[in-house]
């Protein structure tokens, strides 16, 4: 059984729908991010998760039971869940180890197994030596595993994290990535992650779901998302690509009018007859100043531009007796002049069909 | 002779800083910045700080003085003191003074912390009433509560122990407000706005995710108040309990009305009796030092509590604000803030009113018992009501502009740190808020109502008055205003080619105008119900409406007593009209 189910979760402000029919399900132990940009309705989904926000229609499931349905929610402090905030929502008035212990104590266990608990988390975020501290005398990395601890520390049936790394500088944002999924990877809690930013979800997640208007568009692991996005926004909200009207025609894959070689070549992803919306990543295509000598996607172009980005080149090029302007990435040390005739070799895995 | 002190300070202070300038013209090639000092802002810093010294420090020098000067010859005594503290009649008033703080601080942080939370936190519906009464109670002058309570609870002829007995038959009152605990209970009706205010925006600074935060981890709405909210907001709810305890101890009219009928002696009216014939301002000045200590001390305290690091409240938005659901509790609360409502406001207002329009207030609401008379005699013909109006009216006025002036002055030279030692201008200017009132009044009459000075019985010396005390509100809310003006705004003009003055004119003045106007809306306000510093300070020809007012109720006429309490109302509420209209409908309860 799924430990945490949406089925057809939706919510209202009178016309306003901001969360539209979602249907999500966790296993036991799973990491799934909710990603999307502001206003997508993913912190009102996970907020409804939480108890929060009562939902408009649809259901919450956890282990098989209902949380929530319309006019029936059970309030946050009986979900047996945490979450960490935006803000960390860390107390100021209390100091880390009060922090940590407040859940435990309000699961009326022993002062002992408190003690041994908060002490054993705190170990465990490496804050053992801050125990005494109060808020204001940690930095805000520091503060963000209080938040974690305090969190984990209950063995929550869901974790939730609303856009837990937004408040914190680059560096840290990265470091604290990485300490999260590793986290998850000790204790293995079920997990729901909001953010924004697909850096974040990419890291950490198993799985992810990409939000738009209240929707999930798709629902996948982080590589699959990358490489086969299923709609126009996946596509376009996840990395940088080139969205491309092509056409089919007699098993043939054309590119305004240019032919990209037979619709059935190994590697590409079953293309319907007829019009299609394909998704060709710049990091899909390498830049030849020599043709190729094997089979496969291959265009002639021109080079139109260049900007050098340190860790690549980001070229824009121009399939020879088309219109189109195509995002081309290369190596470091792969310099071409800007007007330059050049192969453009495809890979056909990467190249996706979107809705 | 205190007049030549104060002068001699300021002189002694500005030739310092004039050495000190010539100092560093005399050597340009070093420091050739020194010559900014000698711009006219240097004069005016000057200006500035010998006024506030002549406002703030030279009437509690003074007044410290002359607690060790023997009357008529000058010398040097301690028998101030021991004439002060050797009686116990003197020692019960410190200690009833005392009890009487700790009472009504505690009787209004009851009353007040759960409307905070209902109207910051909460679904309670008729959060609009609740501050419409908050406001009124604030504004209502606390003398007129207390000779609204006097008329309700009244141990004969109170209305509320007549029903009492009419219903019951009983023969002894039900509640009488002349006792000690009648006392603490009117004065709390209208000082617990100031907990209010101070717990509800503190309130309003935690965002809801440190209760969510609480509730997902298994807290319930009432765990969660009581072991996240509340405990955020301690340091608040101290300072508002301070802030009443030092207000009460330091309030003359309500136990001047109240407690002297009911022969229970404070500090405050116990100073009063000291300046009934034959004066004794030494033995006064005396009396009145512990006044003055424990709010100094009290303030210190609550500074340090505020600094300590585990309250530091991290304030941030962050996710939507969620009210709490209260289910039926919310009519209860709803309840408590309308028995507030009736009890601060409602129903003294109404027999006020009552009493005001009536022949005789004791004939209850009947048509025959209706009367204009009491307005009209006040009005028309008593021979210093008119003119008590007219001083309300132009000494408030006049403080309230020149405290602003003032105020904003100091408020600009300190904030945009236009001057080494403006930080000195600002100590000044907020020093006033640890002097109480009546320990100010006192200052003021040991300096300057004698020679050589002799502004006994002057408009000038209630002006001044007025305005030292209430410095620190106009100060407080020019700084805000000049603080929301960016320096930006005015460099801007300035590399266009405006001048600072001209800068000022056109750009922070505008900017600043509505802030401004709320600042002096507000002094006005509390200048033209102020009694504890008045009563001291008034001569025949300088009675205020409030001092009037005292003294209609020692005539004990209720009934005109009361028409001039409307009157004064009337007047309030025309400024509150007028400031909500231009400033903003929160522009009396803001904290600054």
């Amino acid at each position: 059984m799924p430990r945490l189910v949406l089925s057809g979760l939706t919510k209202a402000y009178g016309k306003l729908t901001v969360v539209d029919r979602v249907d999500l399900s966790l296993e036991e132990g799973e990491f799934v991010s909710l990603l999307g940009p502001s206003g997508c309705g993913k912190t009102t989904t996970l907020r409804m998760i939480a108890g929060f926000v009562d939902p408009t229609g649809g259901s919450i499931q956890v282990d098989g039971s209902v949380l929530s349905a319309p006019g029936a929610v059970v309030p946050p402090e009986r979900r047996g869940m945490s979450m960490i905030f935006q803000s960390y929502a860390i107390w100021p008035n209390m100091t880390v180890a009060e922090n940590v212990a407040f859940g435990l104590k309000l699961r009326n266990l022993s002062s002992e197994d408190v003690r041994s608990r908060v002490r054993e988390i705190l170990d465990v975020v490496k804050l053992e030596n801050l125990a005494h501290r109060y808020p204001a005398e940690l930095s805000g990395g520091q503060q963000q595993r209080v938040a974690l601890a305090r969190a984990i520390v209950v063995k929550p049936s869901v974790l939730l994290l609303d856009e837990p790394l937004s408040n914190l500088d680059a560096n840290l944002r990265e470091e604290m990535r990485f300490e999260i999924r590793r986290l998850h990877d000790e204790f293995r809690i079920t997990t729901v992650y909001v953010t924004h930013d697909q850096g974040e979800a990419m890291a950490t997640s198993d799985r992810i779901a990409v939000m738009n208007a209240g929707r999930i568009e798709q629902i996948d692991a982080p590589h699959l998302l990358y490489t086969r996005p299923r709609t126009r926004f996946v596509a376009g909200f996840v990395g940088r690509t080139n969205l491309l009207e092509a056409q089919v025609e007699a098993g043939i894959l054309l590119l305004d009018g240019v032919s990209l070689g037979s619709a059935g070549q190994a590697g590409l992803p079953a293309l319907p007859h007829g019009e299609v919306l394909i998704s060709l990543r710049p990091q899909a295509m390498t830049i030849h100043e020599a043709a190729p000598t094997d089979a496969g996607l291959v265009l002639e172009a021109t080079i139109l531009g260049r900007t050098y980005l340190g860790e690549a080149w980001d070229y824009v090029v121009q399939p020879l007796g088309t219109g189109l302007k195509l995002r081309a990435a290369a190596q470091p040390l792969e310099a071409h002049d800007v007007g330059r005739r050049v192969w453009l070799r495809i890979d056909p895995r990467q190249l996706a069909v979107v809705a | 002779m205190c007049r030549r002190s104060a002068r001699s300070g300021a002189n002694s202070l500005a030739f310092e800083d004039i050495g000190m300038s010539q100092g560093g013209a005399a050597a340009p090639a070093l420091r050739p910045s020194r010559f900014r000092l000698l711009e006219p802002a240097m004069l005016l810093w000057v200006a500035l700080i010998a006024a506030l010294l002549v406002l703030v420090a030279a009437p509690l020098v003074k007044m410290l003085l002359i607690s060790f000067e023997m009357q008529e010859t000058g010398e040097f005594t301690f028998q101030n003191y021991l004439t002060a503290y050797g009686r116990a009649r003197y020692l019960d008033a410190l200690r009833n003074s005392l009890l009487l703080g700790l009472l009504s601080a505690t009787i209004s942080t009851v009353i007040a912390v759960p409307m905070a939370w209902a109207v910051s936190r909460t679904d309670m519906p008729g959060k609009g009433f609740t501050w419409a009464v908050v406001l009124a109670a604030f504004v209502m002058p606390p003398y007129l509560g207390a000779i609204g309570w006097i008329l309700l609870a009244g141990p004969n002829s109170g209305w509320i122990n007549v029903v009492w007995r009419a219903v019951t038959g009983a023969t002894e009152p039900l509640v009488n407000i002349y006792t000690f605990t009648g006392m603490a209970f009117v004065i709390a009706m209208h000082s617990f706005p100031l907990v209010f205010i101070f717990v509800k925006s503190a309130l309003d600074l935690i965002s809801s995710e440190m209760e969510d935060a609480a509730n997902i981890l298994g807290a319930g709405t009432w765990v969660t108040m009581r072991k996240v909210t509340l405990p955020l907001v301690w340091p608040s709810i101290l300072g508002g309990f301070i802030l009443i305890f030092l207000e009460t101890i330091a309030l003359f009219g309500t136990p001047a009305i109240i407690g002297i009928p009911a022969r229970i002696n404070v500090v405050t009216t116990q100073l009063w009796q000291f300046f009934e014939d034959p004066v004794r301002v030494e033995v006064a000045a005396a009396f009145a030092i512990p006044l003055l200590l424990i709010t100094i001390a009290l303030i210190a305290v609550q500074k340090l509590m505020l600094n300590r690091k585990g309250f530091v409240s991290q304030t941030g938005k962050g996710g939507e604000r969620r009210e709490v659901k209260l289910g039926p509790w919310r009519w209860v609360l709803l309840g408590w803030c309308v028995s507030v409502a009736l009890l601060s406001v409602g129903k003294p207002l109404i027999v006020l009113l009552q009493a005001s329009f009536a022949k005789a207030w004791g004939r209850g609401f009947s048509l025959d018992n209706l009367t204009l008379r009491n307005y009209r005699f006040l009005l028309f013909e008593h021979d210093q009501a008119p003119q008590a109006v007219w001083n309300t009216l132009w000494f408030s006025a006049a403080s309230a502009t020149m405290a602003i002036i003032l105020a904003l002055l100091v408020a600009y030279i300190v904030v945009r740190k236009l001057m080494r030692f403006a930080g000195a201008l600002g100590f000044l200017a907020m020093a006033p808020f640890v002097i109480p009132g009546i320990v100010l009044a006192i200052g003021f009459y040991a300096a300057y109502a004698g020679p050589p000075m002799s502004l006994y019985g002057s408009a000038l010396l209630l002006i001044l008055a007025f305005t030292a005390r209430f410095l620190p509100i106009a100060y407080a809310s020019s700084q805000a205003a000049i603080r929301a003006v960016h320096p930006e705004m005015e460099e801007a003009a300035r590399i266009l080619g405006s001048g600072r003055l001209h800068a000022i004119r056109k750009i922070t003045a505008p900017l600043i105008k509505s802030s401004l106007l709320g600042g002096w809306l507000v002094v006005f306000i509390v200048a033209s119900r102020e009694l504890s510093a008045a009563i001291f300070l008034v001569g025949p020809r300088t009675r205020t409406m409030s001092v009037l007012l005292y003294d209609l109720t020692e005539q004990g006429n209720f009934e005109v007593v009361s028409a001039f309490g409307g009157i004064l109302l009337f007047i309030t509420m025309v400024i509150v009209g007028i400031g909500m209209k231009l400033v903003g409908r929160d522009f009396m309860l803001r904290r600054e």
